[in-house]
């Protein structure tokens, strides 16, 4: 255990730092006041696409995960807004990186990265959703194409994106794991609807998306043909370390303690009533554990259990800081949308409504207590139910 | 930079894991327990060999010179196998306080002897810290104390105490007065009541050395329950694979299955908490009184969740005196209510980052 930085990284902080407070005008309010050239400015940088091949478009440093977390931590402090974290940027890109072919590569990392192709994940149904490999929408062979017909769910960015990562069923005939390919799809191929799915927020922050016979060149599939169970595996891991990442959850800790300290009822701080004080101690160390156990994870090998908690401990966690929030604020914390006794643009509200979504989505919290106890703790899988 | 244990940290635990299969296992466990033994001397005896007596104090009194973080995976270790041995007073928090507050004679007088087992040492400090019960507490005036001290820790055939005072003075006490038990839920560490009726005392140096102790004791306690609520949690899942009804092993339902991981996805960030907090003790000392806030308050709510839970998964057998996880489950309860329960310790965490107006 030694939490010093060497050197060389202490110097590679002060670069970072540096940096920072020499753009600070390029991010005033936390917001990146042009964000493609902010993007564009930190790959150049190494602050974003940092360990992706310079062929490809990346800045092409060796992986360093310190360097990693010194980047994350200066821009977290700073109130910098990182590099784009979208889909296409946290899941596609590492995907073909590590199973795209050559074309694949060249022709959409670059892009990508940059922000000037939008992705979205096409991966659930309506019947397929923790059973995704249950997965119905299916490609017909027409010569040198897929003519692929079903729908997607959840779907979001859908309305913005250009692209689509997808899981087709292109094999009817194999094994139900083994039937699936991993396709890129343009979205704007014929025979694609998208229709705005509004949540409990009053937003459509997902969407549905129809595929009616719709014709994608077979070069499109990435990994091989009937592989794409195993490519997304491949990416879900990516998908759940985003959604637990303990800085995001330290950043709205913070904003919580902010919150109790400024908000006063009958003229006494929130923070000052002993209740509400308590509550969010024991948050707090929840967040502490939760961050070094993230720390951890950088440079402990034996730290397997400690990986696969995070999705389910972070995304819980977040939801009972905003949770917490709305119970600090009281009657305000039933406010919405607008209005002049609105606090924080109903960001509060926001979140407990939509994390429940982050609980739900990417692996719900259910399968992740299977996964942690079958493949973290040795528990026997859940036995088949016999064949009628 | 390395967030994880160092190879001689690794070591240190297995050879004290692998020394206490030998020297404390369950029916040297139970015998304690069950019997009138004051002290285990073998038990101790046995830890003595390894260094543990003298792991915080320095080379030059014959001990170890190791840190905080090298005593909390000791203190994980005992706890996991509920050991009776007179750590948390004898091996962390007599030495502490020799080593922040002793002068240079009481250091030479007691270290050496501390660290080779020759002499064990019990701690006062429970009112200062955990608020005074039942009248209780320790007046200290031109070398003497008067007053009753509660709940001290390893007082049992201590040839040294160290006592708190009302104020948060520290005084050594030389051939102590005897202590009455105290008979706790958790009958595998001894806790005394003991009554000073003008008893000589030398004063340790004044300072924050109070503080420092109990932070210290916050990490062990933490630590110790860490190291209990793994063993709890390894039990049920092993019982959870042996153990079937409806033609299944029970760790097949799901039902059972979500109980185990819940107390996996408790306890394994848990364990970075304690380590940090270990590590913050000596090389973050801003953060210390927070972290180790955090950890005592932090392990004893998942500690208690964990207790429940394998017993839980353990079904009716899991209640029996049979397997002994009673034990497990006692010492957990102990270490959340000793020196303040988590209620208490999270107004310190408060108040270590300005929060709390008091």
């Amino acid at each position: 255990m030694d939490l010093t930085l060497t050197p060389e990284l202490a110097a590679f902080r002060e670069e970072v730092r540096a940096f920072l407070a020499a753009h600070a005008e390029d991010y005033a309010g936390g917001a990146a006041r042009e964000p493609l050239a902010w993007q564009r400015l930190l790959i150049e940088q190494g602050y974003a696409a940092r360990t992706v091949p310079r062929e490809y478009g990346g800045y092409g440093a060796a992986p360093d995960i310190l360097k990693g977390r010194i980047i994350a931590e200066a821009f977290i402090a700073a109130g910098a807004p990182r590099g784009i974290a979208n889909q296409g940027v946290s899941m596609l890109v590492p995907t073909l990186l590590e199973v795209g072919s050559e074309a694949q590569k060249r022709r959409w990392i670059g892009p990508t990265l940059r922000g000037e192709v939008v992705w979205c994940q096409g991966y659930s149904e309506p019947d397929a959703g923790s059973d995704l490999a249950s997965l119905k929408t299916s490609a017909i062979e027409d010569g040198d194409d897929f003519v692929i017909s079903g729908s997607k769910l959840w779907t979001s960015t859908a309305h913005l994106a250009q692209m689509m990562f997808a899981l087709i069923r292109t094999e009817p005939q194999a094994p139900r794991h083994e039937g699936i390919s991993y396709v890129l799809i343009p979205m704007d191929t014929p025979g694609i609807e998208v229709r705005p799915l509004k949540t409990m927020t009053g937003q459509a922050e997902f969407n549905e998306v129809f595929f009616t016979e719709v014709r994608v060149p077979k070069d499109q599939v990435v990994g091989g043909r009937g592989r794409g169970w195993f490519v997304a595996n491949t990416t879900l891991k990516h998908e759940r370390g985003m959604l637990g990442d303990p800085n995001a959850t330290e950043a709205r800790l913070n904003a919580l303690i902010e919150l109790m300290k400024t908000e006063t009822v009958d003229g006494q701080r929130i923070v000052d009533h002993p209740v509400f004080r308590d509550r969010l101690m024991q948050l707090q160390a929840r967040v502490f554990a939760m961050k070094f156990n993230g720390l951890r994870t950088l440079t402990d090998e034996t730290a397997g259990l400690a990986r696969l908690v995070v999705k389910l401990q972070g995304c819980e966690l977040n939801h009972q800081l905003a949770a917490l929030a709305i119970d600090a604020l009281g009657e305000l914390g039933v406010l919405y949308q607008d209005g002049p006794h609105l606090r924080a643009k109903g960001r509060w509200q926001w979140n407990y409504m939509f994390d429940l979504g982050l609980i739900i989505g990417g692996g719900t919290a259910q399968i992740q207590k299977n996964i942690i106890a079958e493949r973290g703790l040795g528990l026997p899988r859940e036995p088949s139910p016999a064949k009628a | 930079m390395r967030f994880a244990l160092s190879e001689d940290q690794t070591l240190l635990q297995d050879s004290l894991r692998r020394a206490l299969e030998q020297v404390a296992p369950l029916e040297r466990v139970r015998r304690f327990a069950d019997g009138a033994e004051a002290t285990a001397p073998d038990v101790w005896a046995g830890l003595t060999e390894l260094g543990l007596p003298g792991l915080l104090i320095d080379e030059a009194h014959g001990g170890l010179e190791l840190g905080l973080l090298e005593a909390a995976l000791a203190a994980e270790a005992l706890g996991a196998v509920v050991a009776p041995a007179p750590f948390l007073g004898t091996a962390v928090l007599a030495p502490l306080a020799l080593k922040l507050a002793g002068s240079a004679g009481q250091q030479a007088k007691w270290l050496p002897k501390l660290a080779a087992g020759e002499a064990t040492a019990g701690v006062a400090i429970s009112e200062p810290i955990a608020g005074a019960r039942d009248g209780a507490g320790v007046e200290a005036s031109g070398g003497r104390l008067d007053g009753t001290a509660l709940f001290v820790i390893d007082a049992p055939g201590a040839d040294l105490l160290v006592v708190a005072d009302r104020v948060g003075g520290l005084h050594l006490v030389e051939a102590p007065p005897g202590p009455q038990p105290m008979s706790t839920i958790d009958a595998t560490r001894r806790l005394s009541e003991v009554t000073f009726r003008d008893t000589m005392a030398e004063p340790l140096a004044s300072g924050p050395a109070l503080e420092r102790l109990r932070d210290a004791a916050w990490v062990m306690l933490a630590a110790d329950t860490l190291g209990a609520a793994q063993t709890m949690l390894d039990r049920a899942v092993a019982y959870a694979q042996e153990r079937r009804q409806f033609g299944r092993v029970i760790g097949s339902f799901q039902a059972v299955k979500h109980l185990c991981a819940e107390m996996a996805a408790e306890l394994e960030p848990a364990r970075a908490l304690v380590w940090y907090a270990a590590y913050a003790f000596d090389h973050a000392p801003d953060e210390a009184p927070l972290m180790a806030a955090h950890a005592k308050a932090h392990l004893s709510e998942i500690g208690r969740f964990i207790a429940r839970t394998s017993t839980e998964v353990h079904g009716g057998v899991g209640m029996t005196d049979l397997l002994g996880l009673h034990y497990w489950f006692k010492r957990i309860g102990l270490n959340r209510q000793l020196l303040g329960g988590p209620e208490r310790v999270r107004e310190a965490a408060a108040k270590a980052q300005g929060l709390s107006a008091v």
